[in-house]
């Protein structure tokens, strides 16, 4: 049986300006949920990178749109998700950043930062209402 | 905390001395500007003083990665100059620590140019 979560909800509109509020957010967070703070740090990358994803490629840099978010801190892991209003994107097509031909492309590491930083990732396509990326970060009792 | 950057000439060798957040909007856009003013005055030999940067993105690292191949079609030299612990492991996870020539000592780095 697994305990209810503590939760953490906020909608925001879809502007970069709003990228130093979340972190905010995420410090306190992960602080509460019990992370160090070089977890904590990981965490923030990883739902800044999220975050962008879906300002500006989920939902077209249209600040008339919003991004969703959502923290569940459980006992052993922190669950976060980050749902956008675009038309998704196939995660098996997103390059290797790290290969040979890719390595000095400008873009397209975010993702890879983001399953480096994180122990779980999943790119959910909601039909008719946008993307939703689930991470999880477990609580390792020895930090 | 924006990013900010100021520009000084060593020898022959423009030290950038960036502080603050190098992350997708102001930050990306201001390097890339700097960058490019700095080639078409000439300057073709660029350090990147990263020592006082407190936040850097994907987005950032690929400005990085932008300005050395843009510095190096053109002939010149890009280097790295003190970087912080967060900026040096972003580097190693994305296999860039080669890519760059990365330096502690701002002498050093200076003496380096037009060596390798």
């Amino acid at each position: 049986m697994t305990a209810e979560p503590s939760v953490v909800e906020v909608t925001l509109d879809s502007d970069l300006k709003n990228l130093e509020v979340v972190e905010e957010m995420v410090r306190r967070v992960a602080g509460t949920a019990g992370f160090g703070e070089e977890s904590e740090h990981q965490i923030e990358m990883a739902v800044h990178e999220s975050m962008i994803n879906a300002i500006w490629h989920g939902n077209k840099n249209d600040p008339s749109k919003s991004v969703w978010l959502r923290f569940e801190i459980y006992k052993d892991r922190l669950e976060i998700r980050v749902r956008d209003q675009g038309n998704g994107f196939n995660i098996s097509e997103v390059p290797d950043p790290c290969s040979a031909e890719n390595l000095l492309r400008v873009s397209g590491r975010g993702i890879y930062l983001i399953r480096t930083f994180m122990d779980e990732f999943h790119v959910k396509h909601l039909p008719g209402s946008g993307t939703e990326v689930t991470m999880v970060k477990r609580i390792d009792p020895a930090h | 905390m924006s990013m900010k950057a100021t520009i000084r000439q060593v020898d022959s060798v423009t030290v950038v001395d960036i502080s603050g957040r190098i992350t997708l909007g102001e930050g990306c856009a201001q390097l890339r500007e700097l960058i490019r003013g700095q080639l078409t005055k000439g300057n073709k030999r660029v350090l990147i003083n990263l020592a006082d940067v407190t936040y850097i993105d994907s987005s950032g690292i690929g400005e990085l990665v932008s300005a050395y191949t843009a510095v190096t079609n053109q002939g010149g030299e890009l280097k790295l100059l003190k970087l912080t612990q967060k900026v040096h492991d972003l580097l190693q996870i994305t296999k860039l620590y080669t890519v760059f020539d990365v330096h502690d000592d701002e002498a050093k780095a200076i003496a380096s140019f037009g060596k390798s």
